[in-house]
């Protein structure tokens, strides 16, 4: 048995359980969901809110998943998934996942009060939150997961940007007591699908924020959607880590970080940053970085770093 | 052996949605609705109901988690009142544009501002227009047998349509009365368990509540509205076939009471009817010929019923705890479109009465067929007025 409950990619099926849609080329989000279908398998129900992935997804007579799927209103993400599980429960249905793919607006934001509630009840469900730190569907204003300084169409350059920071949406969730929550990035594959392996097996509710950069709203090559994530995590602006039976656990440590310039200038919407705005940021990364290394539990052989194999 | 117990609307509501074997119900708490669905957690833990009881964090999330439970083909209930309901708005048109056969009590209460927690029908007729199936309950059997009659229609392959079970608020919901319970063996053989092939499936997976463009949009649209449509024949004949069965009929999408002869017709919804219904009889031993058309069923609407009332020199008052700000009461504009097409020329008027829980007496009501009475006669008469009012008039 494969007690790390790492997934090699090698070892991933070749069925496909969405494709066909419509997203644009470079879609962190649609990777993510791409790839965590592969790990739950097609006995998975699906529920996406309103938003970029069910856009692209469901235009009838084109459903473009080949699993059980629906869309939900935007608030009810979570709702649905929870009511899924209580009739799948209540119809005596086996060996199936509920899960939901929902975005950084409709998880932090609009999303949020029945995210809360479905881990009130502790209900076996999956949530994948596919964060592009913005709302991308209808034209990239920003969410309550837009980055400080991130230059959206409702917080445009002139005015600097946003004016404020992330919501620590995987420390909201933990807060809660959930079983398991997890942060992840499509920069980090053998990572995401791991977590994923790891939520599946979960009795109650599962987390996972998975950062997904998006070349339409972000500003950059649609090439570069790997190593953009990837320099996120050097730079330190975003980390993997779990939270599990009630502590926090870092996956790696970055160390020493990258610039942050080095990951700033690879995307337009942080073009119109001066000297100011970079400060800010940095100070507050390494405010959060002391917090993470003087209290979460460091790496160890089940909370690791799953390594890209080149 | 169909037994006779003293219940509350609310809790004769939890009787039928028991005897309905439901698979899911969630529900939030809100006045006057509560007792409902203490009852239903109540039946659920102690396992004489066998189905999920959900504690979700509002009313839009009930409404959600009944789609999702639906979705993958379980038989579903929630509750709501005023401002829960409104809350759900979003989820009511999502439900009925899904087909989802969802079975939902609405206890009729008064929509802040100002704050009140009585009764009137502004929360349920202000949302006639969210593609369910709704109808008002005139006292608790009426509300038990809703329940049972509502997913037989529902859950209905032709219709796939959700149901709002209306009770007012307190009058109905808080008030006892005795109630006959059929037996689980008689309730099983005329609601059968719900299958529908259109479900969320295993094997066969299926994608539901999507996008489409508009080239197919107006489509689905045209099929809800047909559905909605061949409701009115469906709900007359489960009405029909339930009187067969348990030995009380109800009257279809409409209960009329004396209207054959009658010069003056109210028009009502709902447990007012039981007052009108009094002032009648009261009426007709001194020789009015008065009468009442109680509306059970608002969605779809009873337009063949209602026209069938029309008659020369007759006067109609549509009696309604409702006010569309700035023009009349809800249900009068859908008494009068029906009425209008039949060309026949009479006097209708409309009275708006009881909101915000505001009592309306037999006095009132007198008063009402006074009016009618006088309208009858060629007297003038107001068409739209608000039935006792008080100091700020």
């Amino acid at each position: 048995m494969n007690t790390d409950q790492s997934v090699r990619i090698k070892d991933l099926t070749d069925d496909e359980y969405f494709f066909g849609h419509k997203a644009c080329g470079g879609c962190g989000g649609s990777l993510a969901i791409r790839l965590a279908l592969k790990v739950l398998g097609p006995r998975s129900f699906a529920v996406l809110p309103a938003g970029c992935m069910s856009a692209v997804g469901f235009v009838f007579p084109q459903m473009a998943f080949a699993v059980n799927a629906m869309i939900s209103t935007f608030p009810g993400t979570a709702s649905m998934l929870s009511g899924i599980a209580a009739g799948a429960k209540a119809l005596g249905l086996k060996e199936y996942h509920a899960v939901g793919f929902a975005g950084d607006g409709g998880t932090a934001d609009i999303g949020l009060q029945a995210l809360s509630g479905a881990i009130d009840r502790n209900d076996r469900i999956i949530y994948l939150c596919y964060d592009n730190e913005a709302y991308m569907n209808t034209g990239i204003q920003k969410s309550g997961l837009t980055p400080f300084g991130a230059r959206t169409t409702t917080t445009p350059a002139e005015g600097a940007g946003s004016r404020t920071a992330k919501k620590n949406m995987f420390e909201i969730v933990a807060a809660h007591g959930i079983p398991y929550a997890a942060t992840a990035s499509v920069g980090n594959i053998p990572d995401l699908l791991r977590k994923v392996n790891k939520a599946k097996e979960v009795a109650g509710t599962s987390y996972i924020h998975v950062f997904a950069p998006c070349p339409t709203g972000w500003g950059y090559d649609p090439a570069d959607t790997l190593e953009i994530s990837r320099k996120a995590l050097a730079s330190g602006l975003w980390y993997l880590a779990e939270f599990e039976n009630g502590s926090f656990y870092l996956n790696h440590d970055p160390g020493k970080f990258i610039s942050l310039n080095d990951y700033l200038s690879t995307q337009g919407r942080f073009n119109h940053c001066d000297g100011d705005v970079v400060k800010t940021i940095e100070r507050e990364r390494n405010k959060k970085w002391e917090k993470i290394r003087r209290e979460w539990k460091m790496p160890d052989e089940k909370h690791f770093f799953a390594k890209e194999r080149s | 052996m169909e037994r006779k117990l003293f219940l509350s609307g609310n809790e004769a509501v939890a009787w039928g949605v028991k005897l309905s074997r439901p698979h899911v119900i969630a529900a939030y708490p809100i006045t006057p609705q509560t007792v409902a669905v203490e009852r239903l957690a109540e039946m659920t833990r102690s396992g004489e109901l066998d189905a999920e009881y959900m504690h979700v964090e509002s009313e839009h999330s009930a409404l959600s988690a009944m789609m999702g439970a639906s979705a993958v083909g379980a038989r579903t209930f929630t509750a709501a009142s005023s401002q829960g309901l409104v809350y759900m708005a979003e989820c009511l048109h999502y439900a009925s544009g899904g087909r989802f056969p969802i079975v939902m009590m609405n206890a009729n209460r008064a929509l802040a501002l100002p704050w009140s927690i009585y009764g009137d029908q502004r929360d349920s007729l202000s949302l006639l227009d969210c593609g369910w199936i709704q109808v008002y309950a005139e006292d608790a059997q009426e509300s038990l047998d809703l329940v049972i009659q509502a997913y037989r229609i529902a859950e209905n392959l032709r219709i796939l349509t959700p149901v709002m079970i209306n009770l007012d608020g307190f009058v109905l919901t808080h008030t006892y009365e005795p109630v006959f319970i059929p037996t689980q063996e008689h309730v099983d053989a005329f609601l059968p368990p719900y299958k529908n092939p259109y479900c969320m499936d295993l094997e066969n997976p299926k994608n539901l509540a999507f996008s489409s463009t508009p080239r197919d949009n107006m489509e689905f649209k045209y099929q809800q509205h047909r559905a909605m449509l061949d409701a009115k024949d469906v709900i007359r004949e489960t009405d029909t076939a339930f009187g067969r069965h348990f030995g009380r009929y109800y009257g279809g999408l409409v209960s009329n009471y004396l209207t054959d002869d009658a010069d003056c017709i109210v028009i009502t919804l709902g447990s007012i009817a039981g007052t009108v219904r009094a002032v009648v009889e009261e009426l007709r031993e001194q020789g009015v010929k008065a009468g009442l058309c109680r509306i059970r069923c608002m969605r779809p609407f009873p337009d063949s019923e209602i026209a069938a009332l029309a008659r020369l020199g007759r006067a109609i008052g549509v009696l309604e705890k409702d006010i569309s700000f700035g023009f009349e009461g809800a249900v009068y504009t859908n008494v009068n479109s029906a009425l209008m097409k039949t060309n026949v020329s009479m006097r209708v008027l409309n009275f708006i009465a009881g909101l915000g829980g505001r009592s309306i007496s037999p006095a009132d009501i007198r008063k009402i067929f006074s009016d009618l009475d006088r309208a009858c006669n060629g007297g003038r008469v107001q068409h739209v007025q608000f039935v006792n009012l008080g100091a700020f008039a």
